[in-house]
């Protein structure tokens, strides 16, 4: 392998030329080789390709839990960090799902670990298939599990942690010949306070606080922590823009039937 | 087992139980981020100092106000080491260029934006320690609707909202007032409306609101909500000059509109708030 002439990597590395005879690559390579399955560049890239490839690998194992391949716990951290900041600058809703299997010990106890680990891997298969592309689904540890889904109204957000109650409580898991398992989550969720800069601990806490909810009442259920709702309905809007249509009825066509980022959109109860 | 998804039950906000507000305690909000709560506040701070009055301008929105960046202030203690037993309250209060105090959270207090009973006790006991040390406190809450924006504004006896003729500003001030409503049972509201394009607009608005409450909201017979209009902050360039420079446009520009009007707006809060109360 030549060294490399890239003179935009040069210029950021402590030495002008990379030799890979002298890094010992061997184990990433076989790491990569075994979890990744992944395909390595053609003979012809040149030395920077082959390990930038290298170390995209070894990034993304980085944040993949090993067994479900979803999100591991540092992965999770980063993505709800940047949820948090996304929703302090934006106040786009973002929704924080807390998820555990309802009996797992029980399943290990009676059936092996083997069969844990294949429902732990159903049951990830599963929760992926749930959330949509943008969703964030991680093993947060044992037979814990955790969502974001960022940009999530109120409404959406209910509707996806039922579905992915009521698609796990389908689930037939075959764990051996003639052995088929059937499991249940319980979900707990949190909404991010819009415009608030939390922290991730707040936010996870109040995700927590409603799942053991949801374990103490019996489990297979789902508990949501709403945050404060004040609905406003179109017709409040429209006469509240009253003053406006004089003057600029254009624009305000365009902004009386839906709320920017709905800070105060999401319906539910009144207060009173 | 049950197949029916069980209705969440919120939590009650902490502020759901409506404290004893403290006197003298002016609560400024809005719903919205960004239509110059915090302007408002430092300036109607120093607009009331050279009237003669003690103030102090207490940033409660726990570490995520900007305060500190409006009145380029970066003070080494804070409300947040008094949280912590780090230092005393009176060492964490500074001198504001506009001739009021200031106590700022402190980043740190991000920690208790979920506030539990020591945190509002905490704050409540600050509170009332400090009040009667001025003629009036402003407190500059955060935007939104949150645990601690309706814990910080529950502590003041009046509240402002500030809002901008701008149809989501509107909106949400009109939500926040509606929660103000029903969960603090307030039924006197002040409005300030900020960059009127024209003189009348701010009454206008206030006026439009008034109406939309009327119609849609529902109080206890006899507890009519009435929103008290303060005053219009007109448009003016120079207040983006002055927030650029990090100044105090009473300071800097202290015959401009906007300032005039926050002169205006002072001497009604003077009379309506501090001297009705005393």
């Amino acid at each position: 392998m030549s060294p490399t002439s890239n003179p935009d990597v040069a210029s950021k590395t402590p030495s002008s030329s990379i030799d890979l005879q002298l890094l010992q690559l061997d184990d990433a390579r076989a790491l990569l080789d075994h979890e990744m399955n992944m395909a390595l560049p053609p003979p012809e890239a040149s030395a920077s390709q082959y390990l930038q490839s290298i170390i995209n690998g070894l990034c993304e194992l980085s944040l993949k839990d090993p067994l479900t391949g979803l999100a591991n716990r540092r992965h999770f951290r980063t993505v709800l960090e940047r949820a948090i900041d996304v929703v302090a600058r934006s106040g786009e809703p973002a929704l924080l799902l807390m998820l555990d299997i309802d009996h797992f010990k029980k399943v290990n106890d009676t059936y092996g670990h083997q069969a844990g680990d294949q429902v732990l891997q159903a049951v990830s298969k599963c929760l992926g298939k749930c959330v949509r592309p943008m969703d964030t689904v991680a093993r947060y540890g044992g037979e814990e599990f955790a969502a974001i889904l960022p940009n999530c109204h109120t409404s959406y957000g209910a509707a996806v942690a039922e579905r992915i109650r009521e698609t796990v409580e389908a689930l037939v898991v075959q764990v051996s010949p003639g052995v088929s398992l059937k499991v249940t989550v319980s979900v707990g969720g949190a909404y991010a306070p819009e415009w608030v800069r939390s922290t991730t601990a707040l936010w996870t806490e109040r995700a927590d606080v409603q799942l053991y909810r949801a374990k103490n009442e019996g489990r297979n259920r789902v508990f949501l922590d709403q945050q404060q709702e004040i609905y406003v309905s179109a017709e409040e809007k429209n006469l509240l823009f009253g003053h406006l249509a004089l003057g600029e009825p254009a624009w305000l066509e365009n902004v009386s039937g839906d709320l920017p980022g709905g800070s105060a959109s999401v319906a539910t109860q009144r207060v009173n | 087992m049950s197949d029916v998804i069980q209705p969440s039950q919120p939590k009650p906000p902490a502020a759901a139980v409506p404290l004893k507000p403290l006197g003298k305690v002016l609560a400024v909000t809005s719903g919205k981020g960004g239509v110059g709560k915090t302007f408002v506040s430092a300036n109607l701070a120093a607009a009331l100092a050279k009237l003669g009055q003690r103030v102090l301008v207490l940033d409660a929105d726990l570490g995520l106000a900007n305060l500190d960046v409006v009145l380029n202030l970066y003070p080494k203690i804070t409300l947040h080491d008094v949280f912590t037993g780090k230092a005393k309250l009176e060492d964490a209060i500074i001198r504001a260029p506009g001739g009021f105090s200031v106590l700022l959270a402190g980043s740190g207090m991000v920690e208790y934006s979920r506030l539990t009973p020591e945190v509002r006790d905490d704050f409540l006991r600050i509170m009332s320690g400090l009040v009667p040390h001025y003629d009036i406190v402003l407190l500059d809450t955060g935007a939104g609707i949150s645990d601690v924006v309706l814990f910080a504004v529950s502590l003041a006896s009046e509240v402002i909202v500030v809002a901008t003729p701008e149809p989501t500003s509107l909106t949400d001030a009109y939500a926040t007032i509606k929660v103000l409503v029903g969960q603090q049972k307030r039924q006197n509201i002040r409005m300030v409306i900020n960059q009127t394009a024209r003189l009348g607009d701010g009454r206008a608005i206030t006026v439009q609101l008034q109406q939309v409450l009327d119609r849609f909201v529902t109080t206890e017979p006899g507890r009519p909500i009435k929103l008290l209009h303060m005053g219009d902050i007109p448009a003016d360039p120079t207040v983006r000059q002055a927030i650029m420079r990090r100044q105090l446009l009473m300071q800097s520009s202290p015959s401009c509109p906007a300032a005039l009007a926050i002169a205006q707006l002072a001497l009604k809060i003077e009379d309506a708030v501090i001297h009705r109360g005393a």
